[in-house]
């Protein structure tokens, strides 16, 4: 079991073992992201019951909240990367890393602008400072910092490593930040109506799994796509790289 | 004449090893030193704190009941941006001159040095700011409770804020530019300290009790002071790698 | 022969995708002295700077008396002595009090009156006798330098890497600064540097750095 990480782990921090071994793993994701999420939004927008209170309009949750998880879920991963960076020096995590960023920032940022969306029906304006949107603005800007203090460096390597120190910082802070919101938010705006009810009916869930699930493996292959423009740039000087270009 | 300290000490092995709190000792007090020569880094956040806090009633208007409303905020704000404009100078200058290549090549562990750079730092920039906060929070209507909770919150939360937005600078200090970089870096970290903060300023004004929001502010300084040097330390690494 | 201090083997360097130093390998013992030669960017201050840990983008062996340097790296800070371009001296203080800080990170235990004169004698040494308590922005770039060079004669070392010491130093400077490098050597001390200068050091060794990383030569 252990030997087999480290072969893994040794095999996909090679460039260009992790470029062909994506590239022959890229269509079944694509396959599975397609076949999860257009019956997940065509269940969720057509045939899912309409909600008692909300009535049609909570149906934006079948992109929101695959969203948002994603977005949260991006950071982690670009945290962990930064310590793969950090400890292990592995050049493909610098490259991974870098390609999470925007990637997640675009999730955060689609979140709030279904939630903008969401917010219109339910609360009668396009924003309100609720405890999740907040967090989730929050979050856009620790991605809009990552991405700063990538650009702002020239080096690949220094770049990637200070972006690792600051994405594990952000990381840290995610939970303390969400807390003192939530905190914030009662103190603030007692009683305002939660966007997603907490106990939801079978019809609806069935299809905000799948959307979940789809949204993963869209992700999967975003990142994947992302990261090979990233090899291709990174080892343009490299023999493999030269012989793939002349031989397409 | 000192025994060993000539280069017939060639064998460094006469020289003890260092202790912490010396390599400490020597950077707070050169940095408070260095911090009383060029006296225009002393004063200059403390006006700017205070004339931001003088605009806001020239931009709102002088009634009494809404200053009282925004001042809490208003006095964290600046407070906030006035770390923010200081710490960029935290470790340029040193980068500049290259003591700070010094500091880092030195037998004493760079977190270390790092602490008592930041709390040199702290007393110079952020201190002066905390002492006249009172006279601003009567220029805001505040009243003796809510006074004293805005001192104990800015004493215990803007520590904090020097120890985030040192992680800024120390990932900036190798690029000229560093100035905005590091206000979008470290606003969204400041997040929890702004509301808390301003949380027990706002309990005091409504005569509610506060201690839990300064408890609060606490566990973020002790978390900061554990945990932050290390993350500026690994900061100035790979700045000066670069 | 004296004890190997400094040993280098298979040493690459790659700074943005090309090849600056290409398995580069050398010894270096206790009195020894090797300058650092070469064109304009063929790496010799990222040498420098990886020999003395400020950078750690290399590959290869870097021992420390018997050791790799990254398992014995507080000894290796304790022992040696970097002096770079820019030479960390803070132009509010006076040189007195520079000293001071640099003597008391590397943990020189004197306190007081003790270290207080050991400094003195170092800044008499380099010409600076009346000068221990002016601002060092008073001082001109020549006292500046000697200042700086002020800590070779009071910071206990082993290894000297020296980058470019002789930048901006009179003739007379140049002269004793050679004497002291000599007499470090031959008290058991070793001394890296890089200098456009043309040494007058008897047994002094030459390490060529060549562009494109591949070519060096030792002799």
């Amino acid at each position: 079991m252990f030997a087999t990480i480290k072969r893994l782990y040794h095999q996909f921090g090679s460039p260009r073992y992790f470029y062909d071994m994506t590239g022959k793993m890229l269509p079944w994701l694509i396959a599975g992201a397609v076949l999860l999420i257009i019956p997940g939004i065509v269940w969720g927008l057509a045939f899912a019951p309409p909600d008692y209170l909300q009535g049609n309009s909570y149906r934006i949750m079948y992109i929101h909240v695959p969203a948002a998880s994603l977005a949260m879920g991006a950071y982690v991963m670009m945290a962990v990367a930064g310590v793969v960076v950090l400890v292990w020096r592995m050049k493909m995590a610098e490259m991974v890393a870098r390609s999470i960023a925007p990637i997640g920032a675009s999730f955060a940022f689609l979140c709030l602008i279904t939630g903008a969306i969401w917010g219109k029906p339910t609360w009668g304006t396009w924003w309100v400072w609720d405890a999740r949107l907040t967090s989730m603005l929050i979050l856009l800007f620790l991605y809009i910092g990552v991405m700063a203090l990538n650009m702002a460096i020239e080096n690949a390597q220094s770049a990637a490593r200070a972006t690792a120190v600051l994405s594990i910082v952000g990381a840290v802070n995610i939970p303390i930040i969400k807390y003192s919101v939530e905190w914030w938010n009662t103190l603030h705006q007692p009683a305002s109506i939660s966007m997603t009810s907490s106990s939801m009916a079978t019809e609806m869930l069935i299809p905000l799994l799948l959307c979940i699930f789809g949204f993963y493996f869209l992700f999967a292959v975003l990142l994947i796509m992302a990261t090979r423009c990233e090899i291709l740039q990174r080892e343009q000087r490299s023999n493999w790289v030269r012989q793939l270009v002349e031989n397409n | 004449m000192g025994t060993e300290l000539n280069p017939a000490a060639v064998n460094p092995a006469v020289v003890k090893p260092p202790s912490m709190a010396q390599g400490f000792n020597a950077m707070l007090r050169r940095d408070l030193v260095v911090a009383f020569r060029q006296r225009s880094d002393l004063v200059n956040p403390l006006f700017f704190f205070i004339m931001v806090i003088a605009l806001f009633p020239l931009g709102i208007g002088p009634e009494p009941s809404t200053l009282q409303k925004i001042a809490p905020g208003v006095i964290w704000i600046a407070a906030l941006l006035s770390t923010l404009l200081s710490v960029d100078s935290l470790f340029r200058q040193d980068f500049d001159d290259g003591s700070l290549e010094l500091a880092l090549l030195s037998p004493q562990p760079l977190f270390v040095l790092v602490l008592g750079k930041i709390i040199a730092h702290w007393l110079v920039t952020a201190l002066p700011l905390i002492l006249v906060s009172p006279v601003l929070g009567v220029m805001l209507y505040m009243d003796a409770d809510t006074i004293q909770a805005t001192l104990c919150s800015l004493l215990l939360g803007t520590p904090v804020l020097s120890m985030i937005s040192a992680i800024g600078a120390a990932l900036t200090v190798g690029l000229r530019k560093g100035g905005v970089l590091v206000a979008i870096i470290a606003l969204p970290l400041y997040v929890p300290v702004l509301i808390f903060g301003t949380g027990a300023v706002e309990a005091a004004s409504m005569s509610m009790a506060f201690g839990g929001q300064l408890a609060i502010l606490g566990a973020f300084l002790i978390l900061a002071l554990a945990f932050a040097p290390f993350a500026i330390a690994a900061g100035l690494r790979i700045s000066l790698n670069g | 022969m004296s004890e190997l201090l400094l040993h280098v083997k298979g040493l690459s360097c790659e700074r943005d995708d090309r090849m600056l130093i290409r398995d580069l390998a050398f010894d270096l013992h206790g009195g020894e002295i090797l300058q650092i030669e070469g064109p304009n960017g063929s790496g010799k201050t990222t040498l420098i700077r990886i020999l003395c840990g400020l950078s750690d983008d290399y590959e290869g062996e870097l021992h420390w008396r018997g050791q790799p340097r990254h398992r014995n790296d507080d000894r290796f800070r304790q022992e040696h002595l970097y002096f770079g371009h820019l030479t960390g001296i803070k132009t509010s203080l006076s040189p007195r009090e520079n000293l001071r800080w640099i003597l008391q990170l590397k943990g020189v235990g004197e306190r007081g009156p003790a270290l207080d004169t050991a400094i003195e004698t170092a800044l008499e040494k380099v010409g600076l006798a009346s000068y221990e308590d002016v601002p060092v922005y008073a001082l001109s770039a020549g006292q500046k330098r000697r200042v700086a060079l002020a800590r070779l004669q009071v910071e206990p070392a082993l290894l000297w890497v020296l980058d470019e010491p002789f930048t901006a130093i009179d003739r007379k400077g140049v002269a004793e600064l050679e004497a002291l490098i000599q007499q470090h050597a031959s008290r058991g001390g070793s001394v890296l540097l890089t200098t456009h200068h043309a040494l007058d050091i008897p047994g002094l060794r030459k390490l060529q750095l060549g562009l494109g990383g591949g070519q060096w030569a030792l002799n």
